[in-house]
């Protein structure tokens, strides 16, 4: 291929890709890199204002890892993480799977149940937890008023620490499930109909199909899905935010790392004191937890796809 | 070559767009941040009364979004962007700004009308490390209680004046199917309040400056005693009150279902706005026993800070010392609804009248006045811990031990008690 001209100098061709990537590069160099870096430096100072102050090592890690309160706030949040991440595993995934095979099987007003399905996922999360959060509103909300009329008093979803992640967390999976459905959907329509019809005249039914022939050829929609997801749900905010304020109310039990660290790093109306060394702590770790994790499932899920 | 064309194009497109972007004020306008968006035409109104006496200098509100107002000052003055004139909140708040050096610090000889108000304004306004006032005091909060008078009297009841008064009324008041108190616990910030306005009468003002020095803690069986008389308010409070948020609160209080609701002071001028035709009052929370005086909750909401890089700083000083006149007190007081420390103001509102009244004899807003200076702050802690102890899963001793904890890691008075 030709790299360079005659001369020495980059080729037209070379300049004219790199004029293509050059502004690519420079949004995640000045959005992505950039601010990556700073917060790996900021982690390192102490903050005693808005300023970066002595330089003190590890200090900030120390105490969002060990040191009480903040290490047991950390804790708290990494666990709900987890929850949310296992959750949409199972029950928007999981939900997502038996409707993509639904749709796969072209049933009556197949399109339209398609489409109503990725709906939400067009809609922002903003406006998606107003929404619900109106609709669980403990006193006016149409979800009590629905168990109203079956003489349940429903309770305040979003204000008891028992139900309020759950509620949030069933929000979110109303709002994406669209997608892994069409993720995996499209996996689905790359398996050959030979395939699925020859199974069927052996007399495999959709369970043993679903499972059996569907489930281990569409390895490559499930990676993409479960990547996606463990990004997600540990990058979690918008919803939490909206429906749960940004102390992770009720009692920090909607608490997430996002959250943790936004009001670390920015202040609250609540606390008011902003610590951008503790803040950027909290986020070095959460970009190593989501970098780390990410890179050993993708080798491990990658490994069992197989070649259609 | 057409691509360096391309490039140069787009290189000085990008420089215009910069410039226009950060388009400065004009010589002679000053501009002035604010939280808050519904006070804007307010004071570009009382603005204009500045221009007038000094015709060379106009001033440009600028209001930000509350949520991330302490986001967006620091990030505009770290880059040098910042307004002339600030609005900023009091104590821990104002701190962070100061130990950055981002505000001028303000005396009798550059700001004179300072001599217009109190030693508790200016110290709430103060940075502790150096004594200097940062921040021009503009607003004292009350908080009280709430009485909706048409629901009162429909209802043949009076206002409670003391605990015992209040719950007789309430129940009385939930038998003829009114939700009593409107309060919930949905919304972190107004759960520190709510637990603030009714604990402050059992807790009086010597407990507070005992706690403010560490000769005592919130581990006082006092203050476990003032909180176990939140638990008594669950019965008269909404159903599910738990997910009951501020906004919800208010709707309750101000459309008659709920005859009471433990708020703000700068929440008068709001209410009025929001249902013109309510009749309410403003009173003090309820007193331990009849003939006590009256308790609010007090704290000062925050100030008026000159940009320490400001290049209008000349300006700007006269524009802050002219924010610390009565003239401008009396139209803050009587437009924004608002009580001005400034000493001399005439306030003609009698609700704001009577809660100036009130406040001579209020005691401080625990957490906001002495412990929100570090994390964990004492408001984060009261408000993750008040609605565990309010659904039982702690009880009011424990609240007490886990805020004495928390502060004790920076607050050395409380260490090891």
């Amino acid at each position: 291929m030709e790299r360079r001209s005659n001369t020495g100098f980059p080729s037209r061709r070379s300049l004219w890709i790199a004029f293509l990537l050059a502004p690519a590069t420079i949004i995640m160099l000045a959005f992505v890199v950039w601010p990556l870096l700073s917060a790996f430096q900021l982690s390192f100072y102490r903050f005693d204002g808005l300023k970066p102050g002595e330089f003190v090592w590890f200090e900030n890690f120390y105490k969002v890892l060990f040191q009480w309160p903040f290490a047991e706030a950390t804790y708290n949040a990494l666990w709900h993480n987890v929850v949310v991440f296992f959750t949409l595993m199972v029950l928007e995934n999981g939900v997502a799977l038996l409707i993509a095979y639904a749709l796969l099987k072209e049933m009556p007003a197949h399109r339209v149940h398609q489409v109503i399905i990725f709906l939400p996922v067009v809609l922002s999360a903003v406006i998606v937890g107003f929404l619900w959060k109106l609709l669980l509103h403990p006193l006016f909300g149409a979800v009590n008023a629905a168990l109203g009329l079956f003489g349940i008093m429903g309770p305040a979803w979003l204000g008891n620490e028992s139900t309020a992640l759950g509620s949030i967390v069933f929000a979110n999976i109303w709002h994406w499930i669209g997608f892994p459905t069409l993720v995996l959907l499209a996996g689905m329509q790359r398996i050959s109909r030979e395939v699925l019809e020859a199974a069927r005249l052996d007399g495999a039914g959709d369970w043993t199909i679903l499972t059996r022939i569907v489930w281990p050829l569409i390895a490559p929609s499930v990676t993409i899905v479960t990547i996606l997801t463990f990004i997600g749900a540990f990058n979690w905010f918008e919803l939490p935010f909206v429906m749960a304020d940004m102390e992770g109310s009720p009692a920090h039990s909607t608490d997430v790392l996002a959250l943790y660290f936004y009001r670390t790093a920015f202040g609250s109306i609540t606390s008011g004191i902003q610590d951008f060394g503790q803040g950027s702590a909290l986020a070095v770790l959460m970009f190593i937890l989501v970098a780390v994790i990410t890179f050993f499932a993708l080798r491990f899920l990658r490994s069992r796809e197989i070649e259609i | 070559m057409t691509l360096g064309k391309h490039a140069r194009r787009i290189l000085l497109g990008g420089i215009a767009l910069g410039m226009l972007a950060s388009s400065p004020a004009f010589a002679g306008e000053l501009t002035f941040w604010t939280w808050r968006q519904e006070d804007k035409a307010t004071y570009q109104e009382i603005f204009k009364d500045f221009t007038a006496k000094n015709p060379d200098i106009t001033v440009k509100v600028e209001p930000l979004p509350d949520n991330t107002y302490p986001t967006q000052v620091a990030t505009g003055l770290a880059a040098g962007k910042g307004a002339d004139v600030i609005q900023t909140h009091a104590y821990g708040w104002l701190e962070q700004f100061v130990k950055a050096n981002y505000f001028e610090p303000l005396d009798k000889t550059n700001v004179p009308n300072l001599a217009n108000f109190g030693p508790d304004a200016l110290s709430a306004l103060s940075f502790r490390g150096d004594g200097k006032v940062y921040s021009l005091p503009y607003a004292t909060m009350t908080l009280g209680l709430f009485v909706n008078k048409d629901v009162f009297e429909k209802a043949g009841l009076t206002p409670p004046t003391t605990w015992d008064e209040f719950i007789t009324v309430s129940k009385a008041l939930k038998e003829k199917g009114i939700i009593p108190l409107a309060n919930g616990l949905g919304t972190s910030w107004f759960n520190e309040m709510f637990v603030s306005a009714f604990t402050g009468p059992f807790l009086g003002p010597d407990f507070a400056a005992k706690l403010s020095k560490g000769e005592t803690t919130y581990k006082d069986p006092l203050y476990a005693g003032a909180l176990s008389r939140l638990l008594e308010l669950r019965d008269y409070m909404p159903p599910n009150f738990e997910g009951v948020d501020y906004e919800t609160a208010g709707q309750l209080f101000l459309t008659g279902r709920a005859a009471m609701l433990a708020g703000g002071s700068f929440d008068i001028a709001n209410y009025r706005q929001l249902n013109p035709a309510i009749n309410m009052d403003f009173i003090a929370p309820p007193a331990k026993q009849a003939g006590d005086p009256p308790r609010p909750s007090t704290f000062f909401d925050g100030g008026y800070a000159v940009n320490a890089a400001s290049p209008n700083k000349a300006d700007a000083l006269k524009l802050v010392n002219w924010m610390g006149s009565p003239e401008f007190g009396n139209k803050f007081s009587n437009m924004l609804g608002n009580i001005s420390p400034i000493q001399g103001v005439d306030i003609k509102d009698p609700i704001l009248h009577h809660v100036a009244d009130m406040n001579k004899t209020s005691m401080p807003h625990l957490n906001v006045v002495y412990f929100r200076f570090a994390k964990p702050t004492g408001s984060e802690l009261i408000q993750a811990n008040i609605t565990k102890m309010m659904s039982g899963e702690i009880k009011p001793e424990q609240v007490g031990a886990a805020m004495t904890d928390g502060i004790a890691t920076w607050f050395e008075p409380f260490k090891g008690k």
